[in-house]
């Protein structure tokens, strides 16, 4: 009875340091910096109550639409781009390749690497006077011209670029994963049927990996929202506010420019929007 | 009807000679930038400067590997990368091992001791793995500093072991759920307590998932920069901040060659896993995301 007892208790037990955990380093966590976001909280948390005065601050801030407004096109960029590539990729490299076990590493391993690597040999990559422009002009196509990186309008893109190439890779590895679970009865249903190639994709294979889109998506977005590491290091938000994602936009607001209460609202605001994205996908589930 | 036949292969052929090209082509597309720091990290700084990126070195040196990781001025201190190196070794090892013995110890529990509200607990356990860290940058800060482990290596490997006990708890989760509960049961029925399962029954089958889940929070962790350059001080501030710093340090030449060996070896210890056991890699990231 006794034994019985401890038998029933040890698993909950076992479970209770990682739930305490989670529920002081997640879920309280969430609660007071919800809570510092309503506070005059600058260089160090205070606890003067102001209500959503700094929600009101952020939301008029001009380089916080301009960090939304640079997440809307790299996310998007970045989500569309992973995912066409990596589907597209996948769709070649299922055609009976020889030599994919040699290709597949090669396309994945940037997945491997920090963003922090990555921004680096990207950053030179990019940069007109050592990198691909001036590599261009030496092999004497005088008028070759790259310099989006140091350009105010387009140094968001080079972020799209570095990014891409990180993560594309891993997408393609999604999808054909998703690829090689179709049911091949089916496929040979359909060839018998006449269909060619384009149509057994189009009309039979694609629409059966919704799944996979729907992971590749979640998966992608939630990079794209928590993007950091890879500005930092490709442009460190710059030319200007050229680059800056919500991710940095919270750094420099609660540790370098003492607006403690606006950093933490956005950081409010970044949670609702992965959130809102987790969520209604994964409740059907 | 022969001939038919003919420009049908020879018309196959064609497409599968694009289908190499295309695959080729992205192939170079993946490996340039590992290339260029490649090449250009054994080249002198003047060569680097007037030569061409892609060229092979004209003059072949180690010295910007020997100064990326014994010399290199690191935000102040000219100490190269090797202190750093250690921090991310000293953090890593233990939060890896610590998290992924926590997540198999809750993934056992939540797939084979069942209770009232453990879908819950599993929901917000897995919740945990999408939000964004900003949302508990100050809050950590704060706690870290009231436990006395502000800017040290434990410190850190506290941060990391939370917040990777959601994939490591997935992954054994997902993995303990498609394993026969009915032996299980039986090893009970013999008397055998909670531990004596788990150590018995489920462990000696749990290899393919401990590989996945340890390379899973090694990446993960080795590659963190946000929790480093946030709660890192100069005994504990792990690689990926160092390289950062020693990149973007203003003072002087910028010596790129130098900045490429850092990198390099930056990537390296994650790069080593991924080429030795790549497959477990992807299929990690496989579980962790189809699944999740």
């Amino acid at each position: 009875m006794n034994r019985n007892r401890l038998q029933e208790i040890i698993p909950r037990l076992v479970l209770s340091p990682s739930m305490a955990l989670i529920l002081i380093f997640v879920y309280a966590f969430i609660l007071y910096t919800f809570y510092l976001s309503m506070t005059d909280s600058r260089m160090l948390p205070s606890y003067g109550f102001v209500g959503f005065e700094n929600y009101e601050k952020l939301w008029n801030l001009r380089h916080w639409w301009r960090a939304l407004t640079n997440l809307a096109i790299f996310g998007a960029l970045y989500i569309i781009i992973c995912s066409v590539l990596g589907l597209f990729l996948a769709i070649l490299l299922d055609q009976k390749i020889r030599g994919e076990g040699f290709l597949r590493p090669i396309y994945l391993y940037p997945m491997a690497l920090s963003f922090i690597v990555t921004g680096t040999a990207w950053k030179w990559f990019l940069d007109p006077g050592i990198g691909l422009e001036n590599t261009m002009h030496q092999w004497g196509w005088a008028s070759f011209e790259f310099a989006w990186i140091k350009d105010r309008t387009l140094a968001i893109y080079t972020v799209v670029i570095a990014a891409v190439w990180q993560s594309s890779g891993f997408v393609m590895a999604m999808f054909l994963a998703g690829l090689r679970g179709v049911d091949s009865e089916i496929i040979k249903a359909a060839q018998m049927d006449g269909a060619s190639n384009v149509t057994i994709y189009r009309r039979i294979i694609i629409p059966m990996m919704r799944p996979v889109f729907l992971s590749a998506f979640v998966v992608l977005a939630h990079l794209a929202i928590k993007s950091y590491d890879l500005v930092i290091a490709l442009t460190g938000g710059g030319p200007g506010q050229a680059t800056e994602l919500p991710a940095t936009f919270m750094y420099s607001y609660t540790f370098t420019r003492n607006q403690m209460g606006i950093g933490a609202s956005s950081a409010i605001i970044m949670l609702v929007m992965i959130f809102s994205i987790i969520i209604p996908i994964s409740i059907p589930n | 009807m022969s001939a038919e036949k003919t420009a049908g292969v020879s018309g196959n052929r064609l497409a599968r000679a694009a289908i190499y090209s295309v695959l080729i082509v992205f192939a170079v597309y993946y490996l340039l930038p590992l290339y260029v720091m490649l090449v250009n990290s054994v080249k002198p700084l003047d060569e680097i400067r007037q030569g061409n990126m892609l060229a092979l070195p004209d003059v072949f040196t180690f010295e910007p590997w020997a100064k990326a990781w014994s010399s290199a001025q690191v935000g102040v201190q000219p100490t190269g990368l090797k202190p750093y190196f250690f921090n991310s070794i000293l953090m890593v090892v233990p939060a890896v091992a610590i998290s992924t013995i926590l997540g198999a110890l809750n993934g056992y529990v939540l797939t084979k001791w069942r209770f009232r509200g453990d879908d819950l607990v599993f929901g917000l356990i897995l919740l945990s793995c999408f939000i964004p860290f900003q949302i508990a940058l100050i809050p950590a800060a704060r706690i870290l500093g009231l436990l006395g482990i502000a800017g040290t290596t434990q410190g850190l490997v506290l941060i990391h072991v939370v917040y990777g006990l959601g994939f490591t708890t997935l992954f054994f989760r997902n993995y303990y759920a498609a394993f026969p509960t009915e032996l299980i049961r039986a090893a009970q029925i013999d008397g055998a307590g909670f531990f004596q399962i788990f150590r018995r029954i489920l462990l000696p089958s749990s290899a393919p998932i401990i590989v996945v889940t340890v390379i899973w929070q090694f990446t993960n962790i080795w590659n963190d920069f946000l929790f480093g350059v946030s709660f890192g001080d100069f005994d504990s501030q792990p690689m990926t901040v160092a390289l950062n710093n020693l990149v973007s340090s203003s003072g002087g030449v910028k010596e790129y060659n130098v900045h490429f060996a850092g990198a390099i070896l930056a990537a390296l210890p994650t790069l080593i896993v991924y080429i030795v056991s790549g497959r477990y890699f992807v299929r990690g990231l496989m579980a962790g995301a189809v699944k999740g």
